[in-house]
């Protein structure tokens, strides 16, 4: 049989008769060189007919979000048909992004890196590429954030050319890591982080292979909702394929193939003109943090350590309009599930640049290309080590890119574009995972819930944060319905749902809200269930202008608790809990556990056991005794803020009217607390001097809890430079380490 | 952008409709300009105003330095270094100082973070608040390149402020 194109050693499928590879490496030497997507100069086809530009553009993007908002309905996963935790992309032969769907737009650029690994491990010649061949692939080592996200990449062929690359993500349900669920907590390296495919080629001729169907089915712990996702994905992959088969016919392949190289180079220059028309050029810094308590926790004894991640930003924009931003000081990978690659973190810079700079722009790789990066290599931010875990990289990549949105917001509000800060975002931790067996069938039902992707968006310089519903990930988060979730978490209903009070991050503008739920488990033989999230000894991230960062969150649950007795007598049982009274405790009884880490690992419930989580709020901006006071009362209304807080963080005094049912602004007493704050704050501050001094001390004699002294140990010995700042701020000798 | 909705703006009194019809339009290159107008009015100081750095913050030309200040006329010195080496500091590195502002256990654990508070030495106003664990360098936040920033927007700095 003779060798087609794309066959092992058949003719190169790349334009005009160049293999793949060789097209990566010229677009990548061309833009070297001249610091221009494919070296184009001049963008001859808008110039040349704006109209039929746009609309080209449009018939792409609408045909990215037809396939998304069809495709979805193939799904039966609540996260993909619900919550849209999927997303679909048109790439170029290289794999550079020229349009997308709306969605979880931050696999994007994952997905491209998937691609551009394809091409450089020249999978055009082996295993081949063909037209209807279908490749997926969800190894974050390769081009992914984690394994539960997983793509599905077709190529696009005009006659014998490979145009083009339609794909497309869902976020999995379970991905058979070492416990239930999709961003697991308890592994420690690849081998306990689910079932990976890398860049698998895993159909041929429009057809699903039946031995990979078999594989995967067994490889999860709910096959059906991975088989209606791979076909959704599929389905919406060819969807595209088709459309773009379609914009051919009726442009041309000609107009085809410099329209979608121009519209790149288009997206590089909407970037580079946004950081001109709203940034300024300066060098910008943050840092954040995370804090993850395993020392009496972990599973393993290697991972039993407590340690913070360290994750410093510095963005410096030059007079060029060029924008760099890097990460050097960041801490060391480890033993545990929150390793990030290289792809990710690209991915997150790229998804929070298209929110914060070219929301109105053309959205594709053109805005990657033109910024720099640094993620040092052989930290947690570019581990590099294909054997570690990186099943819930989220949880550190999250936190870290809150400085992105402060150095940003900074320039911003020097601009006076006060209306685009935005001092940062909640956690989007998950809320419960894991999953439980039904005693009346064994059925085995999944906790996978996505209702955190509706937390509290950071404050603006002149408006409150939006309220529960926000997620950095995907710009249109969604809670879902309650019920949604119990059709697929069927032995733990929802007891209620409720704003969660003093969540928000204070400041003259407040972070948007967080929320809480309170959860039964009823009719199972046992359930085992955990939560990952990363803001129990650290805040995440912090507020802006003087706002402070949001609270963190806590595990609060009764085992063994009277909730179905009290039911039975007509007596209140808890819709929320307020730590400072002890709600729980009061109307639950059975025995409590109330602690301050919020990661949970996997624990076994059973009926009557009754758990509670918090949905993160966002910081705050500004000094919070210039909040006004009746919108601090209005807060206190609305179940936001408790008097406590209102009186002790605002200074503002309300009294309750029982008869209105509400709180009511006591101007006089409110401003009497302010000046009271204000004393205050004069009595208890030092001088910088004598802080400086004070602090000094503390690390010179190392006065620092273990994991502080490993987060610096750790960022010293892998950036001399960070190391030397270090040294340099508390004019600490040369070698001093903490 | 009209001048009063430039003043409602840094007042906080637009609603978020105004708010997003303003966010859904293309930006006003003069904002800058409109913006410097409020507020060097509004401060009334001798000293030409470069720069609005933070809240209450702003770079001044004093003379051949150019300094930060407050807006309750409290300096900071050159704005090349960190105004917050010359703010008063408070910072809450225990549990009841946390618990001041924080219900009981949703703040960070004092051993892992620290929240440092910046405060105007002048009026005492709460400048910025760093989340940090102890023995963090105190983080130097945002340096402008003004002289850049000027070139960018094609004005010439104000009078005597050429560095």
């Amino acid at each position: 049989m003779a060798l087609a194109k794309g066959d092992v050693g058949g003719a190169p499928i790349g334009w005009d008769g160049k293999t793949l590879l060789e097209m990566l490496e010229e677009s990548e030497r061309l833009f070297q060189e001249t610091g221009r997507y494919q070296g184009i100069d001049r963008l001859e086809l808008k110039e040349g007919d704006h109209f039929r530009y746009e609309r080209a553009f449009a018939k792409l993007r609408g045909a990215l979000v037809a396939a998304r908002e069809t495709a979805l309905h193939i799904s039966a996963s609540p996260i993909v048909r619900n919550i849209g935790e999927l997303c679909f992309a048109l790439y170029t032969p290289e794999g550079d992004s020229i349009a997308v769907s709306t969605g979880i737009i931050v696999h994007v650029h994952t997905m491209s890196e998937a691609l551009k690994w394809m091409v450089r491990n020249n999978y055009e010649r082996d295993p081949g590429i063909r037209p209807g061949d279908i490749f997926t692939n969800n190894d974050p080592a390769v081009g992914n954030v984690h394994t539960t996200d997983v793509h599905t990449m077709v190529p696009i062929f005009w006659e014998d050319e490979l145009i083009g690359w339609a794909s497309g993500v869902t976020h999995e349900v379970d991905i058979g890591a070492n416990t239930p669920g999709h961003d697991p907590v308890t592994p420690t390296s690849r081998f306990e982080d689910g079932f990976h495919l890398t860049c698998e080629r895993i159909g041929e001729n429009e057809h699903i292979r039946q031995d990979h169907r078999l594989r995967s089915q067994r490889a999860v712990r709910s096959p059906l909702y991975w088989d209606l996702d791979e076909k959704c994905r599929t389905a919406g992959a060819y969807l595209i394929r088709d459309a773009v088969h379609r914009f051919i016919a009726e442009e041309g392949i000609g107009y085809y193939k410099r329209f979608t190289r121009e519209v790149v180079e288009e997206g590089r220059r909407i970037f580079m003109a946004r950081v001109r028309e709203r940034l300024l050029p300066g060098r910008y810094r943050a840092a954040a943090f995370s804090g993850i308590p395993l020392k009496d926790e972990a599973w393993q004894p290697r991972a039993r350590q407590d340690f913070i991640c360290h994750a410093p930003m510095e963005v410096v924009i030059g007079r060029d309009g060029g924008f760099f931003l890097s990460m050097e000081g960041a801490s060391a990978p480890g033993a545990h599930a929150f390793n990030c690659a290289e792809g990710p973190m690209q991915g997150a810079v790229w998804v929070l640049l298209s929110q914060m700079l070219v929301y109105d722009g053309k959205v594709n790789d053109g805005s990657y290309l033109a910024l720099r990066h640094y993620f040092p290599p052989g930290t947690w931010c570019n581990a590099g080590d294909p054997q570690l875990a990186y099943c819930t990289s989220w949880a550190f990549l999250i936190p870290a890119f809150t400085g992105l949105f402060r150095c940003l917001s900074r320039a911003l509000f020097a601009r006076g574009y006060r209306e685009e800060v935005v001092s940062g975002y909640g956690f989007t931790g998950d809320a419960i995972q894991g999953g439980g067996v039904l005693a009346v069938n064994g059925e085995y039902w999944p906790a996978a819930n996505f209702e955190m992707s509706a937390v509290g968006l950071g404050a603006s310089a002149v408006h409150d944060g939006l309220d529960w519903g926000y997620a950095m990930w995907n710009p249109e988060s969604d809670q879902g319905d309650a019920e949604l979730w119990e059709l697929l978490e069927i032995g733990i209903p929802y007891l209620a749902r409720r704003v969660k009070a003093n969540t928000a991050g204070y400041g003259k503008y407040r972070g948007g809200s967080g929320w809480e739920a309170v959860r039964v488990l009823v009719g199972n033989r046992d359930a085992e269930l955990y939560m990952g999230r990363g803001d129990g000894p650290t805040f995440m991230g912090c507020g802006i202008f003087g706002g402070y960062p949001q609270a963190t969150s806590y595990r609060l649950w009764s085992k063994g608790s009277e909730l179905m007795d009290r039911v039975s007598k007509g007596q209140p049982y808890p819709v929320g809990d307020d730590p400072d009274s002890g709600e729980f405790e009061e109307l639950l009884g059975g025995e409590v556990t109330r602690r301050p880490n919020a990661m949970m690992f996997p624990t076994i419930f059973h009926d009557r056991d009754v758990l509670h989580y918090v949905l993160s709020g966002g910081p705050g901006c500004g000094d919070p005794l210039e909040r006004p006071g009746q919108r601090v009362v209005d807060d206190m209304n609305e179940g936001i803020f408790s008097e406590r807080i209102a009186r002790d963080v605002f200074g503002v005094v309300a009294s309750r009217d029982e008869k209105q049912g509400k709180w009511m602004l006591d101007e006089e007493a409110s401003e009497g607390r302010r000046q009271e704050i204000r004393r205050l704050r004069a009595e208890r501050s030092l001088p910088f001097e004598e802080f400086w001094r004070q602090e000094r001390q503390r690390i010179e004699g190392r006065r620092l809890g273990e994991p502080v002294r490993r987060m610096f140990r750790e960022s010293m010995s892998l950036s001399q430079a960070w190391a030397q700042e270090f040294r340099a701020f508390w004019k600490l000798p040369e070698g001093f380490e903490p | 952008m009209d001048r009063r909705v430039v003043e409602d703006l840094i007042d906080g009194r637009l609603s978020w409709p105004q708010l997003k019809e303003i966010i859904s339009h293309p930006k006003d290159p003069a904002r800058f300009q409109v913006i410097m107008e409020v507020l060097r009015e509004r401060l009334g100081w001798q000293e030409p105003v470069l720069l609005p750095l933070a809240e209450h913050l702003y770079v001044v030309q004093k003379g051949t330095e150019r300094v930060v200040r407050c807006d309750c006329g409290c300096e900071f010195g050159d704005y090349r270094e960190n105004w917050k080496t010359k703010a008063r500091v408070f910072v809450r590195d225990d549990e009841s100082l946390l618990r001041e502002i924080y219900p009981r256990m949703m703040h960070s654990d004092p051993q892992w973070m620290v929240l440092r508070e910046f405060y105007c030495p002048g009026c005492f106003t709460l400048l910025e608040v760093e989340a940090v664990p102890p023995g963090y360098p105190v983080l130097f936040d945002f340096q402008p390149d003004i002289d850049g920033f000027y070139e960018w927007l094609g004005l010439p700095l104000p009078s005597s402020a050429r560095a």
